[in-house]
């Protein structure tokens, strides 16, 4: 198999150019369907759900008289009417789909109602009367360590012994940073239609990164075999990981509906429904103890982080892991102890998130570094460049693996000339002497993001390619496409391994019954595994149809080529399309199945030792900002990246992929706060209080250039790097500068206490604590 | 009756009609019955299954549904982007409605609004792209065709969320489209529309429904007072950039819905010797310039109040009638000591408008009255105004806090002081503690000044909520004050992120700014 992957790079067509996403036409004409444009079916009805008032307690009574006589309303579910397991969680059973007693988190699903209108079902739910036995709930993670509330047990990464090496180092530092959550504000909120079939069969349309997971649920809760469901998604309106774990329960509830009802059903979250009741990325706080030398370089680090899961377990044990896996970021920890622990809160249950854990990871080690630049009285990026891994030497992660395509270097020392840091490390100091209100700070960070499932069995995928009479093409993987442009690079490398113009490949719905046991479009690896699946399903039919066209031509295969539409062997030709006419009739398959799973990784998790990833995605970013230092304001004046994709196979979706995952990271760190009552409640449950980025946040000096390096030293497909997720951590410039800027207010000597996200509120913190220092 | 707005609507020779007519895809549509809250969205999808135009937020923040209105103004087809998720379908009357699935021409080639997004790589998920399409589709359409510049293009899609993009793309192709004069189908067909739309009279009064439910739509004054005395628990709706909530997110149900926004007295602006008089249900995009006239700080904070749909939608005098502690008008409106103009049935009173604002959810509004008029004095030469805006987001949020500020100074001496704050009580509410204290100081007296500023302590106990802790508030609040003097006492101080004052620019950014 290794063999019949290795690639060699023949005349591409399609791939490696910047070809526009597959739905953009269909985008601006509003011809995309989303799952709620979908043509409605017969008697379609409609649900709304009901969420708990209260964040911790019991159930003591529920009354939905009232629910059930508004007009229109034809059912109200519970958790007695499931008849499988009431559970749509991921890897515990501890998500049900319906609490009937437990409240875990404010908001969580008590019953859902159907009607004929949505309208309907959403003013008859608001009827029901619950009454609650109210319990303290544990809010914080400081409620959580106080109540030594946990969700999952600690977890402990540890290379060399660095308790005692912390004792000998000639610096030593401690500190603490503060990491917010985030909500993935996907533009499409979570939806799912269901329709029944016969004999128990059941269709959902469901808006999800994880089609498999969803069926699988789905048939746990109906209590029926995984083959009577079909799950299947065309597109979806944004994901961001929210879609990963967070699909399955309304899919669930619309398949009960369904079944309960006979009739095609329909839930679609109100927006405001949909932040309160999904989960977001985990709040975190990371204390740390560093020890290091004159030069700044580590020589021993404790690093403890402790992550608000919310009320279940979900992905978190992945999350927090993952954490870990990038609490060196590109740095080498030479005696490194990464401890963590999974607090259980009273909070909607935390999940999967651009970066899945790695940036909470990430700006741990580079809040570090910075304490250490500010103790030192040295440029951050000094200390950045001083803690690199090496090639041969200083090279190996807290997890023991050998790092082995380190060009953070390389990076960093092109951005740094590029984005003329060190002259304008100099303009900012000068422009801060003369201005005593508005202070400017400037950062650069890198990135180095490892590349795989850290759980082992999702590292595989399965495609389907199809090659019709006219010599059409359709391909269908496990991935899903949420605007990433996944569709359109399988597509292009399909095409290319056919020899033939990408018009002819048509990508279809990601559906459970074409391709069986997929794993979540997630980890960055959606084209890794599926284009390669692709690849191969493609390889086999083109096999057969090079085997075929040698008789024919009466040529050894080895001979024949696939190109520009047409298939050559000696002197002879044949179009694609007439070839394939021929091999019909000569009852050659032309379909075909193909697989792949991710080569070379490993790892032990008891011992904490293996290697997790297959390879690492590297960037680096440079940011300046300015702040006001009387309201805490801050704009960001200029952005450069630098980012590596390997030997890109669409450079236009990939420079897409770059700033809109650096704009979504800078989102993160400055504007999006999540912002819950004493009582537990979420109270930025809509755009009108959670910010996300606009277009004037995006500074108008946004530099951004693909790494031009010598491609992924793994062989993964045409030597590409995953993009998904790396370039959201890139914004950490972003943190770094503003703290940079308050910084200057006590002659950059301490790191300033400044929380993430760095709203106005917390810049203002942070330079009242600086300005405290030097008054 | 003060005749200071050009009359008031003469009735005599007005009918009504029972029917909605508006303009969609070249067809008129009529309609008689139909829920006096219905929405725009609601119309188009569920009525209509016409699903291009995307509900994101169901609150007008998104920007997800945006659609196109064109109405005749001035003899013109003016277009406008508005949020069709908040808007009632009542609305429509006279105008044409176009959505993401109109815009295509006779071949279904791409509106350079579509092409442009599509060539730049600026839809990924492509949710939110039917929203921008139309944003940028007025945009192509603005009054002024000249050159755009990128503040121009950022306000026109402050109210288009895209999670995917990082915007870059979406601003090139803004670029792309606005780079030649508009000349598509709709330029072509533009005199075809104004036939169209003006065989819809809309001198009528529109009422739709029964004496127990109606959406009414009056076109005079007259009609509005004397059908709100008539019905004083109907709502009166003039932008419905809140309303429009109440129905989508309370779920509270209205059987009598008024809309003022045809009435015609109540939607022009005059400017007289002394100042500008403002209908209530002119929308702030209409009253943009009027006020940045008056100071270009009123100006800024009218770019930044909701977005270019909520800006089409939205009026000053909804932003005021609906007692909003944090509306963002009215702190300003106090400080340049601005007077409303209430009417009921036939009798009409002026007062002072911080007195409007009794307590939270309280204001002095009579049964049957509503807000007709908001008249703001200009400022005097030796009168000087800030005005500051703190949100979480630059653009297309909600204050946290809002200091507005007049000062008369002579001399460098502070001889009159009117300062405002929102969010900082249950009201917009004066300082008057502080305005007090600020009385003779000269503003080189920076000790001086900095302890009367201090005296917002004494004025204000701002509460703690998901925008700001009652810590930040007083601080930022004290930090807008200390601004403002600052800037008084040296007008070129570098002392703003944005919205620059015009003394503040300098000729050319220094090279360390980059």
């Amino acid at each position: 198999m290794g063999e019949f992957l290795t690639l060699s790079e023949p005349k591409l067509r399609s791939v490696r150019e910047p070809i526009a996403h597959d739905s953009a036409n269909l985008h601006v004409s509003g011809a995309a369907r989303y799952i709620d444009d979908l043509p409605e079916p017969q008697g379609l009805l409609h649900l709304a759900v009901y969420g708990a008032d209260i964040s911790c307690g019991e159930i003591t009574n529920i009354d939905i008289s009232a629910v059930r006589n508004v007009p229109g309303v034809v059912a109200v579910l519970m958790a007695d009417d499931i008849p499988g397991g009431n559970d749509v969680a991921p890897v515990k059973d501890d998500d049900p789909v319906f609490t009937d007693k437990e409240i875990k988190f404010h908001g969580q699903v008590i019953f859902a109602v159907v009607a004929e209108t949505r309208m309907q079902a959403r003013k008859a739910a608001k009827r029901a009367k619950i009454s609650y036995k109210e319990e303290t709930p544990v809010l914080t993670i400081d409620d959580a360590i106080a109540a030594n509330s946990k969700i999952l047990p600690d977890y402990t990464m540890t290379r060399g012994n660095a308790e005692p090496a912390l004792e000998a180092g000639p610096h030593r530092l401690k500190g603490q940073i503060e990491i917010g959550g985030q909500e993935q504000f996907y533009l499409e909120g979570q939806i799912s239609l269901a329709i029944p079939g016969e004999a128990g069969e059941i269709t959902i349309h469901c808006s999800t990164q994880h089609p498999s997971e969803v069926q699988h649920g789905v048939s746990h809760v109906l209590g029926c075999a995984n083959h009577l469901v079909t799950v299947e998604c065309r597109r979806m309106g944004g994901g961001f990981g929210g879609k990963e774990s967070q699909s399955g329960q309304w899919a669930a509830i619309a398949a009960l509906a369904a079944l309960k009802t006979g009739k095609a059903c329909k839930i679609r979250l109100d927006r405001d429904d949909d932040m309160i009741m999904t989960g977001k990325r985990h709040p975190m706080r990371c204390d740390y103890d560093v020890a290091f030398d004159d030069n700044g370089v580590i020589q021993a680090i404790v690093m403890n982080y402790d992550a608000d899961c919310g009320c279940s377990a979900d992905l978190s044990g992945g999350i927090v892991d993952r954490t870990m896996f990038h609490a060196d970021n590109c740095y080498y920890l030479d005696q490194s102890l990464i401890n963590s622990r999974r607090l259980m809160t009273n909070k909607v249950s935390n999940t999967a998130f651009r970066g899945f854990g790695g940036p909470q990871g990430m700006i741990g080690i580079e809040t570090v570094i910075d304490a250490i630049a500010r103790n030192l009285g040295r440029d951050p990026l000094d200390i950045r460049l001083a803690n690199l891994y090496g090639d041969e030497e200083r090279n190996v992660t807290p997890y023991h693996m050998t790092v082995e395509d380190n060009i953070a270097p390389e990076i960093i020392k092109d951005l740094e000339a590029s984005s003329d840091y060190r002259v304008r490390r100099k303009d900012i100091a000068a422009f801060n002497k003369a201005n005593p209100i508005l202070k400017k700070g400037l950062a650069l960070t890198p990135i180095k993001f490892g590349i795989s499932f850290t759980v082992m069995h999702l590292n595989q995928a399965g495609a389907l390619v199809n090659v019709y009479r006219d010599g059409s093409i359709t391909i269908n993987h496990g991935g899903t496409e949420m605007g990433q442009g996944l569709y359109i690079k399988v597509a292009q490398v399909v095409a290319d391994e056919f020899g033939v113009d990408l018009d002819r490949v048509k990508i279809t719905a990601t559906t459970t019954d074409k391709v069986p046991n997929t794993s979540p479009t997630a980890a960055s690896s959606g084209t890794d595994l599926n284009a390669m699946a692709a690849l191969a399903a493609a390889r086999k039919i083109r096999k057969k149809l090079s085997e075929f066209s040698a008789e024919l031509f009466k040529v050894p295969a080895s001979e024949i080529s696939f190109q520009d539409n047409i298939i050559r062997g000696g002197n002879q030709q044949l179009s694609f399309d007439d070839l394939v006419h021929k091999a019909y009739f000569a009852r050659i398959g032309l379909s075909d199945t193909g697989f792949y799973k991710t080569p070379k990784i490993h790892y032990d998790q008891e011992a904490a030792r293996g290697r997790p990833f297959y390879y690492f995605s590297y960037g680096a970013a440079c940011s300046e900002v300015t702040i006001d230092t009387l309201t805490g304001e801050m704009r960001v004046d200029r952005v450069d990246i630098l980012h590596d994709v390997g030997h890109s196979i669409n450079p236009a979706m990939d420079i897409g992929q770059i700033e809109g995952g650096f704009v979504q990271g800078m989102g993160w760190v400055t504007n999006e706060e999540l912002w819950w009552d004493d009582k537990g409640a979420l109270r930025t449950h809509a755009p009108s209080t959670y910010k996300i980025p606009t277009a004037f946040d995006v500074p108008e000096d946004f530099r951004v250039a693909l790494h031009n390096g010598a491609g992924n030293v793994e062989q993964a497909i045409y030597r590409s790097k995953a993009v998904g997720e790396p370039p959201l951590m890139l914004a950490i410039s972003v943190f770094a500068a503003i703290s940079d800027a308050v910084a200057s207010l006590a002659d950059y000597k301490s790191l300033p206490p400044l929380q993430l996200p760095a709203t106005p509120e917390n810049i203002l913190n942070a330079v009242n604590a600086m300005q405290g220092e030097v008054s | 009756m003060k005749d200071n707005l050009r009359g008031t609507g003469d009735d005599t020779e007005r009918t009504t009609t029972s029917r909605l007519s508006f303009l969609w895809r070249g067809e008129l549509v009529e309609l008689d019955d139909f829920e006096p809250t219905t929405t725009i969205l609601e119309f188009l999808r569920e009525h209509h299954f016409a699903t291009g135009t995307k509900e994101g937020c169901n609150e007008g923040d998104c920007g997800a549904c945006t659609i196109v209105l064109g109405r005749p103004e001035n003899g013109k087809l003016r277009y406008r982007a508005i949020n069709a998720c908040i808007q009632f379908l009542g609305t429509l009357h006279g105008a044409q409605l176009l959505t993401v699935e109109d815009l295509q021409g006779d071949n279904c080639e791409l509106h350079p609004a579509q092409a442009t997004i599509a060539e730049k790589h600026a839809a990924q998920c492509g949710f939110c792209t039917p929203g921008f399409v139309m944003s940028l589709f007025a945009l192509t359409h603005r009054d002024n065709q000249n050159a755009v510049s990128r503040q121009i293009i950022t306000d026109a899609v402050a109210g288009n969320l895209c999670r995917c993009t990082g915007y870059r793309p979406i601003i090139d192709a803004a670029f792309a489209a606005c780079a030649k004069p508009v000349n598509d189908q709709f330029s072509k067909n533009e005199n075809d529309v104004l036939v169209k739309l003006a065989s819809i009279d809309t001198d009528q009064h529109l009422y739709v429904g029964n004496n127990q439910k109606f959406f009414a739509s009056p076109a005079s004054e007259d009609e509005l007072a004397n059908l709100y005395l008539k019905h004083p628990d109907a709502l009166l709706v003039a932008g419905a950039t809140d309303i429009g909530l109440w129905v989508t997110k309370q779920l509270r149900e209205f059987e009598k819905i008024i809309y003022l926004g045809r009435v015609n007295s109540l939607n022009s602006c005059f400017k007289s010797e002394t100042g500008l008089e403002i209908g209530a249900a002119v929308t702030f995009a209409n009253a943009h310039a009027e006020l940045a006239e008056i100071d270009p700080d009123l100006g800024e904070l009218v770019r930044r109040i909701g977005s270019e749909q909520i800006r089409n939608s939205g009026t000053v005098g909804g932003n005021i009638a609906n007692g909003s502690p944090i509306g963002d008008s009215p702190p300003a409106l106090i400080a340049l000591d601005a007077e409303i103009e209430l009417r009921e049935g036939k009798t009409t009173r002026q007062i002072p408008l911080e007195t409007f604002f009794i307590e939270y959810g309280e204001q002095d509004r009579a049964e049957g009255e509503f807000v007709r008029a908001i008249n703001i004095p200009k400022l005097g030469g030796d009168e000087h105004f800030r005005c500051f805006k703190i949100a979480k987001r630059f653009d297309q949020d909600i204050s946290s806090v809002l200091g507005a500020m007049r000062l008369k100074i002579v001399d460098g001496t502070i001889l009159e002081a009117r300062i405002a704050f929102g969010g900082m009580a249950g009201t917009p509410k004066r300082a008057s503690n502080t305005e007090a204290a600020l009385i003779n100081i000269n503003l080189s007296d920076q000790s001086n000044w900095r302890r009367a500023v201090d005296n917002l302590g004494l004025d204000f106990q701002p509460m703690s909520d998901q925008r700001a802790s009652q810590f930040y508030r007083m601080q930022a609040a004290k930090g807008l004050l200390t601004k403002a003097l600052i800037e008084l006492a040296e007008p070129s101080a570098a002392t703003r992120l944005i919205a620059l004052r015009p003394e503040q620019r300098p000729e050319k950014r220094d090279a360390t700014n980059g």
